[in-house]
């Protein structure tokens, strides 16, 4: 992988993160690390019975993790939550627009990991 | 002499690889060298010319792979100083090294309640060890602190815990992070003055300068092959020779004993005493090529190139906006190795390795194996780190500082 992962669009979501915020009381949420780059990110969401209202993320790591999981937040608002358990790696190169290479594919599905996460601890709850 | 790096770089094929279509720069020898032809050809010259198993062969192949084997440790023992080959263990590396002090001198001669004392910018080899050790046994682990400026220990730090008696100093001759020369001779001698033992860790050193063990008079020296032109598998323990006749073995099997019987052993002379079962021989002839190879050129004229490539890269860095460089700067050019830890504010350290590695440049990003220093002392969860050696040149240099420019310039900074 190259300097080509840095496409404008996830830096700009890097240098400003849509949804980097602290969520109150919200229905799901869950805390993540990735060692590969010490990531450390927790993602929250509210949701109105099967749909997902609101998602919001903080916590700090590299561009990739940090750029994928606010583009997260934007797709993940208005999906079922059975969509975001049939999300995979596909779906994050989508959202991305490049496949990130099997290393930074970790930085960069972290934010998707704690979401699903999330939903599978409440519901073994 | 001076070294020509460009006449050097001709006797490493690596040098041939294209990284992303780039010609490859390496800026990691703090983590691993690159190997010359004569170290290849030494490796492979025993598997296609005489490839048997040492010691005990009485035929003509096995007593040359012994004979080779065994000069080995007598090239090592005359590059540090040491007495000879009986005072040079070979390990798999500097880790198992350190470990094997840990569980043979230090698991005889510590009890529950003994202080063993480390510093603050230890690589994780020189620190789990204790750990385990203080969770097995008791003994109570402290730590030198960092002086203020985070660039070299706080001697007065070091006094306050000298109070507590140590029983041994286990201390890093060069941080691997912050590139910083320890004066391990000084503390050397204040241990011994205080009846402790001293072990060094010379991982970043040996590879990189003159080590001379009675000059720093340590009791104990580990390093390793790989970072010094060597193959990998293959680690170097250093001991004062009556401390090693007085330790337990370490691991037990074939080599390291004179006689077997039902139910007791005598174990075997120095060295072998320390080396279970069928040695990582080719590790040992090729070490042996590496060290030839390093003392030809003189370790003097290593470090001397060293110390310019780093002035060099120092005073470039400086001079970059929104770059800072980790330990001392380049008006402290002596108290430093040519591995040196950089930041480049707002990015992240994985990000400019990454960039880096498109341009074909080689950097390492991440905690460097030395967590409680770059995570609880620096307090970053990663820097980005690069090294040198005797095949780096100032071009190397000024193409990483290119590639800074490049990652400022994608992250708008």
């Amino acid at each position: 992988m190259g300097a080509e992962i840095y496409a404008e669009e996830i830096i700009s979501h890097y240098e400003h993160p849509h949804n980097k915020r602290r969520m109150e009381s919200p229905s799901f949420s869950f805390r993540d690390y990735n060692p590969v780059c010490g990531d450390d990110i927790t993602i929250y969401m509210k949701t109105d019975g099967a749909t997902i209202t609101d998602v919001a993320f903080e916590g700090v790591g590299c561009a990739i993790s940090i750029g994928s999981a606010s583009m997260l937040t934007d797709t993940l608002k208005g999906k079922k939550i059975s969509e975001l358990e049939k999300m995979g790696p596909k779906d994050v190169i989508e959202m991305l627009g490049i496949d990130p290479g099997p290393v930074r594919m970790k930085c960069a599905s972290l934010s998707l990991r704690a979401a699903q996460k999330a939903i599978k601890l409440k519901h073994t709850d | 002499m001076p070294i020509n790096p460009e006449e050097i770089r001709k006797d490493f094929p690596i040098f041939k690889t294209l990284m992303n279509g780039k010609p490859l720069v390496y800026l990691d020898s703090a983590a691993t060298s690159q190997k010359p032809k004569k170290v290849i050809a030494a490796v492979s010259s025993y598997y296609k010319k005489y490839n048997a198993n040492i010691h005990r062969g009485v035929y003509k192949i096995s007593e040359e792979a012994t004979e080779k084997y065994e000069k080995s440790k007598k090239k090592i023992a005359s590059l540090i100083n040491a007495s000879g080959l009986e005072e040079i263990i070979y390990t798999r590396n500097t880790t198992e090294s350190i470990n094997l002090i840990a569980l043979t001198w230090a698991d005889k001669n510590l009890k529950g309640g003994d202080h063993v004392l480390i510093s603050e910018l230890e690589h994780h080899s020189n620190i789990v060890p204790w750990i385990l050790l203080s969770k097995k046994k008791g003994i109570i682990l402290d730590y030198i602190k960092l002086n203020s400026e985070k660039t070299d220990l706080d001697y007065s730090s070091f006094e306050e815990q000298m109070k507590k008696s140590p029983k041994l100093v286990s201390i890093s001759h060069c941080s691997n992070v912050l590139g910083t020369i320890i004066d391990v001779k000084r503390i050397a001698k204040r241990a011994h003055e205080a009846g402790a033992v001293v072990l060094v860790d010379a991982a970043q050193t040996v590879p990189h300068m003159e080590v001379d063990v009675k000059d720093l008079d340590c009791d104990f020296m580990a390093f390793s092959s790989h970072k010094m032109l060597g193959p990998s598998g293959i680690g170097i323990l250093y001991g004062k020779r009556h401390l090693l006749e007085a330790m337990p073995p370490f691991l037990g099997g074939g080599d390291m004993i004179l006689s077997v019987q039902h139910y007791d052993f005598t174990p075997n002379d120095l060295p072998w005493k320390f080396e279970a079962g069928t040695s990582n021989i080719e590790g040992g002839i090729g070490f042996g090529a590496a060290v030839d190879y390093l003392k030809k050129i003189g370790m003097k004229n290593v470090r001397e190139h060293e110390e310019t490539l780093t002035k060099y890269a120092l005073e470039k860095l400086e001079d970059l906006d929104k770059v800072s460089v980790f330990g001392y700067g380049s008006d402290s050019l002596p108290r430093r190795s040519g591995t040196i830890s950089f930041d480049i504010e707002g990015i992240h350290p994985h990000d400019v390795a990454e960039i880096f590695n498109s341009e074909g440049i080689a950097v390492r990003a991440g905690h460097h194996c030395a967590m409680p220093l770059v995570v609880e002392v620096l307090n970053k969860p990663a820097v980005t780190r690069m090294s040198f050696y005797i095949y780096n040149t100032t071009t190397d240099v000024d193409k990483a500082v290119e590639a800074i420019k490049k990652t400022q310039k994608i992250f708008h900074k």
